[in-house]
């Protein structure tokens, strides 16, 4: 445990000294205050308290913004250590690989947590201060904070593994922006396509739920969305979301960073330096 | 007592290429071996093997009787990398500490150790802004955590300066009173002569010589050179005297002979009296040493 400890303050420190921590701090406060104050149309359609609406939206920034944080966070995890010639002499300490990237998995999660608290927070704020009805949309926000870091976690682990494969800092960052695209971009575009040419048949009904459960920024759309009884103010994929129960995206969500983790540690494992 | 590390009939192949071709060694506590050879022959893969980095194909490696790489053994080693490289945004004390945690000792020692290796006053800084020796110190330092029951070094004094190359060796004596095998590499020879009990002479993936600089002297047999510079005007003689004797430009005569043969024709040489002016008598230089071993097979 303090080997993961130590591994995980020297990781933030580098974040720190790099501008990780105020580029995510940044882009998260920055673009949930644009979306706090587009959001503000919708309330009264909807009979909705205004933070529920505005957790609604972002859920919509999340999917994108929070695997991509993740993406451009670590994938120099292992690359970079290979190209800067320091794995070699870290890996003849008595620490297991599993640690090392478990230190730096806590380090990037912290970063992404402060990041996404402090952006959805400012928005609550906004929400909060123009209607005071807004206060009961709390618990959906909570929810959107620590299902932010599963998504985040996920992707972190995704980018691990891209890292150990890649084996160069150049290589893994093409690897996390394809890895983006596909998950997040158009994955769902392909979805949207064939709910189209199905018109409401075999695909929508049957594939579909298993199909977003699949996805990892999917599930937590999903969960989110149907956890906050907020389908009626997305559109879209989102739309969906009612018919999936609430335990199956939740359990997407936990598996999911399991699995890349895992997938990070074996990658990491074959990597010789 | 069991060795500190052994290493019996050790083969390593890297696709076609055989690397190492049944290597053995043995290295007991408290003992300094010195591995020389041509880039390429095998050094640090034979590091790295120890190290548990990377597997090896045949043979028997033990470091403190158990699997090189394993958490047991990787406790009880420390490593110094050719070129060590640290993270950049780090500050000198910062990346010690971590070091220092890894393996469960106290952080707070960090400053202890930045002073041992004279870097006190750069320890605030991050390691980006350091110079090559700088950086070379700082990988000193985390070898110098814990105990360590083996150390091994892979050209440590490169980019150190002759004064901070002299400091590292009193270290590694001190280190070495105290119990810890030392195993470096090396391409400087003349340092490695007096710091070191053994050299390990490494060629083609092969151990071709092993043993004290005297033994490998003795071993190798090389002629001894004879400079003589004759008296003014009496160079005819002396040529007429030695005519194996190779004149080299600045008019002195050059004679090369065996070991054993040193004494007569020194004998000879003294017997010409007033002819000769001066004599120096050279013994076959290190570098001669290592050629001579490292060249056998033909590289």
């Amino acid at each position: 445990m303090n080997r993961i400890l130590a591994t995980a303050i020297s990781e933030f420190r580098i974040a720190f000294r790099n501008r990780w921590v105020s580029i995510a701090t940044g882009m998260m406060v920055l673009f949930a205050l644009v979306l706090a104050a587009a959001g503000a149309a919708p309330t009264g359609d909807v009979g909705v308290n205004r933070l529920s609406v505005t957790v609604a939206s972002l859920t919509s920034l999340a999917v994108y913004l929070v695997p991509l944080l993740a993406l451009l966070m670590s994938f120099d995890a292992v690359a970079g250590e290979v190209e800067r010639g320091t794995l070699p002499l870290l890996l003849t300490y008595p620490v297991s690989r599993l640690q090392i990237l478990l230190g730096k998995l806590l380090a990037h999660l912290v970063i992404l947590a402060l990041a996404v608290t402090l952006g959805y927070g400012a928005a609550a704020l906004v929400a909060v201060w123009s209607d005071a009805e807004a206060i009961r949309g709390l618990g959906s926000l909570w929810r959107l904070i620590w299902s932010s870091v599963l998504l985040g976690a996920t992707f972190l682990g995704a980018g691990y593994a891209l890292s150990a494969l890649a084996r160069r800092p150049s290589g893994a960052a093409g690897f996390a922006i394809a890895l983006w695209l596909v998950a997040v971009v158009l994955y769902d575009l392909a979805l949207l396509a064939l709910i189209v040419s199905d018109g409401g048949g075999a695909f929508t009904t049957q594939a579909l739920p298993v199909a977003l459960l699949a996805n990892p920024a999917d599930a937590f759309r999903v969960f989110n969305l149907s956890a906050a009884e907020a389908v009626a103010a997305a559109g879209g994929i989102g739309g969906a979301a009612g018919a999936i129960p609430l335990w199956q995206s939740a359990a997407s969500l936990f598996v999911w960073p399991l699995a890349a983790i895992a997938l990070a540690v074996t990658a990491f494992r074959k990597v010789t330096p | 007592m069991t060795p500190t590390l052994t290493i019996s009939r050790l083969t390593k192949r890297f696709g076609e290429v055989e690397a190492l071709k049944a290597v053995s060694l043995t290295l007991e506590a408290g003992r300094r071996a010195a591995l020389l050879g041509h880039n390429g022959a095998g050094k640090s893969t034979l590091m790295k093997i120890v190290l548990g980095l990377i597997p090896y194909d045949g043979g028997d490696v033990t470091v403190c009787g158990m699997a090189p790489g394993s958490p047991a053994a990787r406790a009880q080693v420390a490593y110094l990398p050719e070129n060590a490289a640290f993270h950049p945004a780090l500050t000198g004390e910062e990346q010690l500490r971590h070091y220092l945690a890894l393996r469960g000792e106290n952080p707070k020692q960090a400053m202890v150790l930045l002073a041992r290796v004279g870097l006190e006053k750069a320890a605030h800084r991050r390691i980006g802004t350091y110079s090559k020796g700088m950086r070379q110190r700082i990988g000193l330092a985390q070898t110098l955590i814990g105990r360590p029951r083996l150390l091994v070094l892979d050209e440590p004094t490169s980019g150190l300066d002759p004064v901070s190359r002299r400091d590292f060796y009193d270290l590694l004596d001190g280190l070495a009173a105290e119990g810890t095998a030392i195993l470096l590499s090396s391409h400087v020879l003349t340092e490695v002569e007096a710091r070191t009990d053994r050299i390990l002479i490494l060629s083609g993936g092969e151990l071709v010589a092993e043993g004290t600089l005297a033994d490998l002297r003795a071993r190798a047999a090389l002629p001894v050179s004879l400079l003589v510079r004759p008296a003014s005007d009496r160079a005819p003689s002396l040529v007429a005297a030695f005519p194996e004797a190779v004149a080299s430009g600045d008019g002195l005569l050059r004679l090369s002979c065996a070991q054993a043969q040193k004494l007569p024709l020194l004998a000879r040489i003294s017997a010409l009296g007033g002819d000769v002016a001066d004599l120096d008598v050279i013994p076959p230089s290190l570098e001669d040493i290592y050629s001579h071993f490292s060249r056998r097979d033909g590289q």
